[in-house]
Parts: C-alpha cells; structure tokens; sequence
C-alpha cells in the first residue's frame, strides 16, 4: 500500500515536472553529461528517468541568435552595395582614356615589377580575398625570373595576412584602413603618391576583383607603365599603340609630360580598382551571409526534429512506466 | 533543295564568329577578341589551374580606325573620378585649357597629349556652347578625331559663387606672402593659380 502510494507520488510528479533531474546517482551523472553539453539526447544513462533537452534547447538558441546576426549582416551589406555600385558605374569610364591611348601591355617583360593588390579589411566576405591573393602570387611567379624582381604593395588587411606568411620580404609596403570613410578620390590619390614616392617601378599591376553582378566578381590585373617602358614599347612597336605618334604640348620636356601622366594614370586606375573591389566585397559578404543564413535555417529544422523526437519519446517512457506500475499493481 | 543549302551556307560563313553569344543584360563588353594572348599563354604556364585576369583591354569597347577622310564631327568623352559627363558625343569643337593656353581642337586635329592647367573648357555644339571649370587633368585627341578628357574636377560656370572666389583669391595671396617652406609656398601658388583662373574664367 504504502509503495504504491509512494509509486503514485512519483508517477504524478513525473507527469507535473517531467525535466527535473531526480536526485539519483545515475541522474547526477547525466546531469554532469549534460552540462558538459554533450549533444546526444538519444542517450539515456542507466537508472535516469528522463532524457533532458536542454542540450538541444541550447543549441538552438545559438543557431537562431547567429542566422539572426547574418540576417543583419546580410541588409546592411545589401543597402551599402546599392550606394557603392552606382559610384563605381560611374567611375568606370576613369581609365578608358588612358587604355585607349596606351594600350594594354599586362605580358610586358621589365626588371622592376609591383604588385598592387587590392583586399579588403573586414572578413565575412567568401572567398574573394584568397582569389586576389592567388592571382597576385601567380603574377609575382610570372614576372620574377633571373633579372626581374617583383614586389607587393598591399593594400586591406585580409591581403596582408596572407602574403605574409610566405612572402613577407618581397612586401614593400601594406596599407589598411582604407574604407574608414567612404572611398573618394582625393584619398586614393594622395595613396597614389604615397605609393610611387616609396617604390620604384617599371610596371605597376593592380590587381582587384572587379564586380560584374551581385553572384560574380573576377579578378583583374590592370598594368600601368613607367614612361621610360612606355617609350622604349611604343619604339619596339609593341601592344603599346604608336605613342610617339602624339604632339605632347605644354611642359619643358616630353618625359615631364609623361612622367605626369603616368602617375595620374595611376590614381585613376587605383581609384576605379578601389572601388570595384569594394563593391565585389559588399556582393560576395552578402552572398556569403545568405548562405550561411540558409545553413542556420537548415540545422534549426534539423534540430527542431530532434527535440522534439527526444521530448515525445521521454513523455512516451514516462507514460509507458506510469501504466506498467499501475496495470502491475493492478495485476496484484 | 541545293540552292538553299548553297545560301545557308553562304549566310553563315558570311556572319562572324562570336555572333552566337547571346546578348547579355550587362552587355556593355563587346567580343573579347582584343584578349593579349601571350599573357595568357604566359599564364597557363605559371597557374594552370587557376583562370587568367581579365585586362582592362577586354573590358572596353575597341576604338575605331582612323578613317581616310577628315570626318565632320569631333566625338567626345569627358571623364570625371565620379562621373562621365560627356559620353562619345558628337560635336564641332572643343576648347580645352592647355597648360600651353586654350587650345581648340577640331575633328581631324593631329594627335595630341595635352595636360591641363585650371581653366574653362568649352564645348561647341552648333550654336550651343557649354562651359565647365576644369580643375586640371589630361586631354587626349587621338587620330581618329575621337577627342578624351580626363578631369579631376569640374564645374558648370553657372554654379560658381563669384563671392567665394574672390575670398579664396586674396585667402591664398596671403598664404603666398607668409608662406617660408618650399611645399606651403608651392601649396599657396597653387590656390592663387586656381583662384585667379576662376576669377577670369567668370568675368570674361
């Protein structure tokens, strides 16, 4: 009588509280298992009652909590890319004039190679940095050979991290913190002179992911010429178009003129490039960010089965106890 | 039955290869033919595995030839970092400020590397003209009578406070007088350059 009294008690409290780890030792150690978040609800320890799903539970949160943070993420890199793509559609007619008038010579063989990588300074953006980054070590492998030496000058930090790793002594500068305000070209040209007053250069090649729809960025290597090359192509009738064919007025000298344009090449060439791999970081963050949206939505379902499989099958237990004890007794 | 298939033939052979690309919604790239193809091969070498970079070569439209005639109409394209204003439009003549004075370019001039000093460029469309304060930059003609403008700065006249002008002029004049480094000295020559071109370009 008394026991199933006693047994009565417990079935109800069972039922009142069905998560309350009962003071056993074999619920104190599934208690410990549970705190040290072991995700495997399945597993009932010998002698425990009740399979917890505070483990999935906690689990869930998280997952929620991050595809909310790369939901977020997502917006403010959409809102942000409309603002910058419209600059950088209007900054694309910058460097036609000059490719127009020079050429394009990206196979030129000089003594002095740099190699203007543009990346970005945050993360979270897939897998555009290590592209340029590849692009950029095949280019150094191109254009070192016995007489020709090649150098970097990064700018971003993502870039930075990764060059130095291997190449550390062939960077000659590194420069962040590029988009602390919004690109513009008075920064990027005061870069440009930084840049040049540093290096010395026979080509420059700025490599930047250039953004041709939200889903596709390729990498591009622009290649700007000192005026000496420029020159010495234009005289060897090279991919250089006939550049000596040109009235140079205004200046004492013709190599002053070219020296001068060179550099303003430069900027503008810096300047779209900049801006394009802005963009190209914004469409790839928010792709990025879709995804891993998607994947957290994806393991939440996922997670929502297992809970509630655990919870279902522990009220079943419980149930299927209560009315073996009681059809026992009742046998009795 | 013969005859048809001599005119399909004939037809097809007739249209150029890249013909069958279908036009894309971002189409402003035309055919990549002008692709530098020892870079490539260079680059196969190097990276196989690894596709080659676009060059900005393939990434605009080619220019055309220089035509036997003379043409009548001078094409510009004026370029500013954060905006194309004049885009290959067809006019009679343009006046671009040279660091060698105003220079006027007309369809069929030599071709030419001219940087620019601050001055008034004028762009002359029948009877139109239209004037911009240019900041300075490069203008390139080139032998096809196809006219660029590279700025780094530039205003329509009309949005240039007269008022502003003359406190920046004496501004500078004053730095120019106080200035003792070489850079503030040239910085201050600067801005009285800039000044006193703007100031002539509104009362003339």
């Amino acid at each position: 009588m008394a026991t199933a009294a006693a047994l009565r008690r417990e079935g109800r409290r069972l039922l009142l509280s069905p998560t309350v780890p009962k003071p056993s030792p074999a619920a104190v150690s599934a208690a410990i298992a549970r705190s040290t978040g072991i995700s495997q609800p399945a597993m009932a320890p010998l002698g425990a009652r009740t399979v917890s799903t505070q483990v999935v539970r906690n689990r869930m949160k998280s997952v929620k909590n991050i595809q909310k943070i790369t939901k977020a993420v997502k917006m403010v890199a959409a809102s942000k890319l409309r603002a910058v793509q419209i600059r950088t559609e209007n900054s694309r007619g910058l460097w036609q004039p000059f490719t127009a008038l020079l050429g394009d010579a990206p196979s030129v063989d000089v003594k002095k190679n740099v190699i203007v990588a543009i990346t970005s300074d945050k993360g979270l953006c897939g897998g555009i940095n290590t592209t340029s980054v590849k692009v950029s070590k095949a280019l150094h492998k191109l254009t070192s050979g016995q007489e020709n030496e090649s150098k970097y000058v990064i700018l971003g930090e993502k870039g930075k991290v990764q060059l130095v790793r291997d190449s550390k002594e062939s960077i000659e500068m590194t420069i962040s913190e590029l988009q602390k305000n919004p690109i513009n070209y008075t920064q990027i040209a005061m870069l440009a002179d930084d840049i040049l007053k540093i290096v010395e250069y026979d080509a420059l090649r700025v490599i930047f992911n250039r953004f041709h729809s939200v889903v596709s960025f390729k990498p591009t290597v622009a290649t700007i010429l000192s005026p000496e090359v420029a020159e010495k192509e234009s005289e060897a009738g090279g991919k250089v178009s006939d550049l000596a064919s040109y009235e140079i007025e205004g200046g004492e000298t013709k190599s002053e003129i070219l020296q001068n344009l060179a550099e303003f090449q430069f900027s503008c060439v810096l300047y779209n490039g900049a801006l394009e791999n802005a963009c190209s970081e914004l469409g790839a963050r928010m792709s990025a960010m879709d995804s891993s949206s998607r994947n957290a939505g994806d393991m939440l379902d996922r997670l929502t089965l297992t809970y509630n499989r655990t919870r279902q099958a522990s009220i079943t237990t419980e149930l299927t106890e209560i009315i073996s004890g009681a059809s026992a007794l009742e046998g009795k | 039955m013969l005859r048809h298939a001599a005119r399909r033939l004939a037809s097809r052979a007739a249209a150029p290869a890249p013909v069958w690309r279908r036009a894309l919604s971002t189409a402003e790239v035309p055919a990549e033919a002008a692709e530098d193809s020892s870079f490539v091969e260079a680059w196969k070498k190097v990276a196989p595995n690894l596709e080659p970079p676009k060059t900005p070569i393939s990434l605009m439209q080619p220019r055309p030839p220089t035509p036997a005639a003379i043409p009548t109409k001078l094409t510009v394209n004026f370029v500013l970092p954060y905006k194309s204003e004049i885009a290959n439009k067809e006019v009679d003549m343009v006046i671009v400020p040279a660091t060698t004075g105003q220079m006027g370019v007309l369809p069929g001039h030599v071709a030419t590397i001219a940087e620019l000093k601050p001055g008034v460029l004028s762009v002359h469309e029948g009877n139109d003209v239209t004037k911009y304060f240019v900041s300075s930059g490069f203008a390139f003609v080139h032998a096809n009578s196809i006219a660029d403008i590279v700025a780094v700065e530039a205003v329509p006249l009309d949005q240039i406070d007269p008022s502003l002008v003359q406190k920046g002029l004496t501004e500078f004049t004053a730095k120019l007088g106080s200035a003792s480094t070489d850079l503030e000295k040239a910085e201050a020559q600067i801005g009285v350059d800039v000044h006193s071109a703007l100031n002539a370009a509104l009362t003339s």
